[in-house]
């Protein structure tokens, strides 16, 4: 994704009017696609009075960098101003553990659900394929009673478990579709040395699968990251994701509102699941893809 | 034999976990939510069944109603125009130009930021005393006026915008894929007819892109139904119920205006509209893949 791509096939000798036309719209497009990021990055580095005068497209005429540190730790939401450092470590400690586990399941699941398929098998799948459609709204208040019995309510334990229970469909059903195309001949040639289920499953699918990791991870993490709903239901006040923080800090502001950290705060915010994006562009396409399959 | 069944034994023990999440957590919860539905219950569940009153008090409820219309109209024009400009990317993609891999990357990226973050940048270019028409005036044309996100009857054109600039990259994607894998004779056939090159795109290969084109369409109808952190973020459901979206509505009534069973309700309907919407075309892609599994 990073490197460009040579042109393929025969080139036109000579630019013609419908090449003209082609490109002109392509670089249209690009612009209006990056229009947003370039406004948001020149906003976070103007000053407060250069964005009063409203020209949200030109250019700093001097390079503030203020307001990236005021968002990063001094951000107000509420009394509390310590910047969006506390919800970017929050989102690290639900994200990291949600996509470690529910990948771990999802890969386990998948590999009993292809090769071994015990009784009910073809149940669990469909209720999970069923599951991962309803809106997450008919499960909410419900899970938020049952996950206070278990006084898991308002922590990051509690976080982590919705995530890695609403996670498990699409990590279940990417790993389902690996396994079933491996010839079954290797596992039962394995079960006969007297190989195991987790033998099989340690020593040999989980080497065989690595790329399936890495798509399934990648998707879980950009999911998990950007989650917006679970983590305001379920995280509690001292543990809000980044994403929650953002908007409370943004949307909650009494007072002028300071836009040059807003858009410092809302780069921050989006920049983990970009940098994922640009550095692992391919497998970034492949669990687009493979979600796509799922609908 | 009995060494089989122990060995099998391990796979239903590792699938547990799963299936007490899939009883307890998707069918127990759902079933705990359709009977509050059935109740009065207002901040505590209450075991006082009223039938369908709740849903009743859900269809007079003004602001529900205009949820739903919001949606219609959002969703539409969303997956509509994500389809559209989706298609057309990759059909210029597709055209062997250069710097194909650069614009792919460029057209994809916002599908991976956050829906607050995509609402948030939109609410600021389109903020009408700092953005987009205080810039136009600034340049000189002093009557010129976008203010669509503060005014109600244009509100949720905004959010469509930001919409469709986060989510049309997904149907580039999928599109582009699709046109990869159809043949070169198809291409060649039609040149030597003399077909001009859009209608080729609009004839030939838009019918084959089909079921790629309503895979993505369904995926992102689905994500019209659960759109809640994009209206939160970009609108707050405003001005006015402008731009209230149902799973806004039902978030609300939950947690913040205390209306337990109306909320129940709501997310009841929410589930049957995803029920009626998906059945029928999961019906038919389970039919393909079973088919498709056999060959293997």
């Amino acid at each position: 994704m990073t490197t460009l791509a040579h042109p393929r096939g025969a080139k036109p000798s000579r630019l013609s009017v419908g090449r003209i036309g082609l490109y002109a719209f392509l670089i249209l497009s690009a612009l209006f696609f990056l229009l947003p990021l370039y406004t948001m990055l020149v906003t976070s580095l103007k000053s407060m009075d250069e964005i009063r005068q409203g020209h949200v497209f030109a250019l700093p005429d001097t390079l503030d960098f203020s307001a990236w540190k005021t968002a990063w730790s001094g951000a107000c939401m509420g009394t509390q101003c310590l910047g969006v450092r506390i919800g970017f470590w929050n989102s690290v400690k639900i994200t990291v553990p949600a996509v470690v586990i529910s990948v771990s399941i999802g890969a386990i699941n998948g590999y009993a659900l292809s090769l071994w398929r015990p009784k009910g098998s073809n149940l669990l799948f469909g209720l999970l394929m069923a599951g991962g459609l309803i809106p997450y709204q008919i499960f909410l208040y419900p899970l938020v009673r049952l996950l206070a019995d278990l006084s898991l309510y308002n922590s990051v334990a509690g976080v982590v478990l919705v995530h890695v229970i609403f996670g498990l469909p699409l990590v279940t059903l990417l790993f389902r579709n690996y396994f079933v195309a491996i010839p079954e001949e290797l596992c039962k040639a394995a079960r006969v040395d007297g190989a195991g289920f987790w033998r099989i499953f340690l020593e040999i699918m989980l080497p065989m699968s690595v790329p399936m990791v890495m798509v399934a991870s990648i998707f879980q993490f950009t999911g998990i990251w950007n989650d917006f709903l679970i983590g305001l239901v379920f995280a509690g006040r001292d543990n809000l994701p980044m994403t929650v923080q953002l908007n409370n800090i943004v949307n909650t502001t009494m007072g002028e509102r300071t836009y040059n950290m807003n858009m410092a705060a809302t780069i921050l915010t989006a920049v983990v699941p970009l940098a994922i994006y640009f550095f692992s562009g391919r497998w970034f396409l492949r669990g687009v893809a493979a979600g796509a399959v799922k609908g | 034999m009995r060494a089989k069944r122990r060995r099998s034994l391990a796979a239903t023990f590792a699938l547990l976990p799963t299936w007490i999440a899939a009883i307890l957590v998707y069918i127990g919860t759902m079933i705990w939510s359709v009977r509050l539905s059935f109740t009065d219950s207002t901040i505590f569940p209450s075991s006082n069944y009223v039938g369908f009153a709740q849903y009743a008090r859900l269809f007079k409820n003004s602001r529900w109603l205009a949820s739903l219309e919001n949606v219609l109209i959002f969703g539409v024009l969303y997956v509509g125009g994500c389809l559209a400009l989706g298609f057309v990317l990759a059909a210029a993609l597709d055209r062997k130009v250069r710097f194909e891999s650069m614009f792919r990357t460029i057209f994809l990226y916002p599908y991976a930021m956050s829906f607050v973050v995509t609402g948030l940048i939109w609410q600021w270019m389109l903020n009408p005393t700092l953005g987009i028409q205080a810039t136009v005036r600034a340049l000189g044309w002093q009557g010129f006026v976008f203010d669509w996100i503060v005014n109600r009857d244009m509100a949720i054109y905004t959010v469509v915008f930001a919409g469709v600039w986060q989510g049309a990259g997904l149907v580039m994607v999928i599109a582009l894929a699709g046109m990869r894998g159809i043949g070169e004779e198809q291409w060649k056939a039609a040149q030597i007819d003399g077909i001009p090159v859009w209608r080729i795109y609009l004839s030939i290969i838009l019918p084959q892109l089909g079921p790629a084109l309503a895979a993505s369409g369904m995926l992102l109808s689905m994500g019209v139904i659960k759109t809640y952190d994009l209206i939160v973020a970009q609108t707050g459901g405003g001005p006015g119920y402008s731009t209230e979206v149902p799973a806004k509505f039902i978030m609300d009534n939950l947690f913040e205006r205390q209306n337990l069973g109306l909320a129940s309700a709501g997310a009841t309907v929410l589930v049957l509209s995803v029920v009626m919407a998906v059945a029928p075309f999961r019906y038919a892609l389970a039919m393909r893949a079973g088919r498709m599994g056999a060959h293997r």
